[in-house]
């Protein structure tokens, strides 16, 4: 065994093997941050595209469009990962610029609220529309 | 402990203002910008499920004069941070560190979100005539 390298190291061998770093998380919130990131790409261009291409915007067109099958199921997806993918990195950014405890830890929880508010809204709306609710 | 100056690493200020730290911060600018486009979109999506009545409210204020301010905002910002963040997720993979590759894809970036953001509006205005 490298003694050497244990001896000079003040990291426990354990947190070592865990390779968790002080946050305890790893590389979790950055490796997620790239996988949504990947995932907007389609999902985003998909969106920009349908809406560009409709022949109008009035409502029964759009609400036609939304309640595809399709339409529905990627613009759900599209909330949900947009919301976590946004929640990731204005967390960082917080995290980043805001140094008192208090503020950082209003702020951080105020966004949680915010992208789970937000998310759960948008999904259920699209729900409606795809399950033909929007006109009872 | 008498309270001694420390060396500090050089702050922001120290640094010579270049593409590249410029791209950086506008990655973050228009990635808060675009989370407050997810409240937009929310907000459109409600109004349809509230019906026509509640659909016409959402669209007279995305298509008044601050809500195409606002949508030609998201828009921009969505095409930086897209191409950008396809430049970051190379640099991620280990892929266009060099420098000149660095400014070029930068510049890339900067231009090309620039031409799409006018490109989606001159067909947006083309066909909504």
């Amino acid at each position: 065994m490298d003694l050497g390298s244990l001896i000079l190291s003040l990291r426990s061998p354990l947190s070592r093997v865990e390779g968790l770093g002080s946050a305890k998380e790893g590389t979790a919130h950055w490796w997620s941050q790239r996988v949504t990131a990947v995932a907007l790409i389609p999902l985003t261009l998909w969106l920009a595209f349908s809406l560009m291409t409709l022949p109008a915007l009035d409502y029964d067109t759009v609400r036609v469009w939304l309640s595809v099958p399709v339409s529905g199921f990627l613009a759900i997806l599209l909330v949900a990962v947009t919301a976590y993918h946004a929640y990731l990195g204005t967390t960082v950014i917080t995290e980043d610029y805001v140094h008192s405890t208090g503020m950082k830890v209003l702020i951080l929880t105020t966004l949680k609220f915010l992208y789970v508010l937000c998310g759960g809204l948008g999904m259920f709306a699209i729900l409606r529309v795809v399950l033909g609710f929007s006109r009872l | 402990m008498p309270a001694r100056a420390r060396p500090l690493s050089p702050h922001l200020e120290i640094y010579r203002w270049q593409i590249s730290n410029t791209l950086s911060i506008l990655h973050r600018v228009t990635g808060a910008i675009l989370a407050v486009g997810l409240i937009a979109l929310s907000f459109w999506l409600v109004s349809i499920a509230g019906g026509p009545d509640s659909y016409a409210v959402a669209m007279r204020f995305f298509r008044g004069a601050v809500g195409i301010f606002f949508l030609i905002g998201w828009s921009f910002a969505f095409y930086f941070h897209l191409l950008n963040g396809v430049r970051h997720l190379f640099w991620d993979a280990g892929r266009g560190f060099e420098k000149a590759q660095r400014h070029a894809s930068g510049w890339f970036a900067v231009a090309g979100s620039v031409i799409l953001t006018l490109g989606t509006w001159i067909w947006i205005w083309g066909h909504s005539s």
